[in-house]
């Protein structure tokens, strides 16, 4: 990737909600098989109500990932996601492109 | 992420100056490291790796699976000659994924007739690149032949630490330059790395052509560039 700008830039939105005294996670995409539809770097970042911005795919796996970062923001703990078409959750959530991905998620802070 | 990090590095972005993350795939501490930094030596292949090509990626570091997040400032290329070449260059670069921008003092030149959408600043170099600061992630192009507006860019983007900085004509030309640019007080090294004649040797003949050795010689450039030395001259 060149670093094409994304406004507004996910990152810049975490660190805003976080001054806001908000519960924050950032997920990143770490890997990708076939046709994903983020390259891998690509953030997405949730607060504790569930508000996020950025994409970590086309709108297929972000409701998912949305949960899981609900518990990641009360624990701390960071945790690894996979989601592909050989996956049975993946179908369910909906990653239908064919791909698979990765998804690194961590809490700030 | 730590907090200290997230600050750290959206300050970076802000100031167009390049950064690397590392995070182990064990879910260990994620480091964080900028362009120009010492690099621990253990990190440094990947994260010189991850700077030139602006790949992110797994990769193993002291035979551990660690995930390697690059963020790399959205390259620009700043044109100085709203010339023919610069009509082929603004297209081509547009396509190859650069912000690019002409800058030429002569108003006949830089029309939107001639441009179409390309940004255009008809103003003299001196006043446009007070709004526009040239950075290391910016190539200058200087190709109107006049050291009139060609010479003070030239050496601003040398003061500044431009990736790749070009300048348009024969040898001959070029020695004249040479010796106007040491009179004006740039250091020798400094001259030498400019790519003059410009562009690849692949034989371009018209204005297009040109273009695309200038494009390529510019991704050449980018791609190979030495990111261990970080910024030549202190932002």
């Amino acid at each position: 990737m060149l670093g094409q700008p994304l406004y507004p830039d996910p990152l810049q939105v975490a660190g805003e909600w976080h001054a806001d005294g908000r519960g924050v996670a950032i997920a990143t995409v770490i890997e990708t098989w076939g046709s994903a539809p983020r390259p891998v770097g690509s953030h997405l970042v949730i607060d504790s109500e569930g508000n996020f911005h950025g994409s970590v795919s086309g709108g297929c796996v972000e409701g998912a990932v949305i949960v899981e970062a609900a518990d990641v923001i009360a624990s701390g703990a960071a945790r690894i996601l996979e989601f592909g078409v050989a996956d049975e959750t993946a179908w369910r959530v909906g990653l239908s492109c064919g791909g698979r991905i990765r998804i690194y998620v961590e809490r700030l802070g | 992420m730590l907090l200290e990090h997230l600050h750290r590095l959206n300050t970076a972005r802000d100031a167009r100056l390049a950064a690397v993350t590392i995070t182990p795939l064990d879910i260990g501490e994620a480091r964080l490291f900028l362009e120009g930094e010492l690099h621990d030596p253990a990190a440094a292949p990947a994260i010189e790796s991850a700077l030139r090509t602006g790949k992110s990626g797994i990769v193993e570091i002291g035979g551990q699976a660690a995930f390697v997040n690059v963020y790399l400032p959205p390259p620009r290329i700043v044109v100085i000659g709203a010339v023919h070449i610069s009509q082929a260059l603004a297209g081509m670069a547009e396509t190859a994924g650069f912000d690019l921008s002409i800058i030429d003092p002569r108003s006949a030149f830089a029309t939107e007739e001639r441009f179409g959408k390309a940004k255009l600043l008809a103003e003299w170099p001196e006043e446009a690149l007070q709004h526009t600061p040239l950075d290391a992630y910016t190539a200058l192009v200087a190709v109107t032949h006049d050291p009139k507006i060609d010479d003070f860019p030239l050496a601003k983007a040398l003061e500044a630490g431009c990736f790749y900085v070009g300048a348009l004509g024969s040898r001959k030309t070029h020695a004249g330059r040479v010796e106007r640019l040491a009179k004006l007080g740039v250091n020798e090294s400094a001259i030498a790395s400019i790519h003059a004649p410009i562009g690849l040797d692949i034989h371009a003949s018209s204005p297009a052509e040109i273009a695309v050795a200038i494009l390529a010689e510019i991704i050449q450039t980018l791609r190979t560039r030495d990111v261990t030395a970080g910024r030549r001259a202190a932002a």
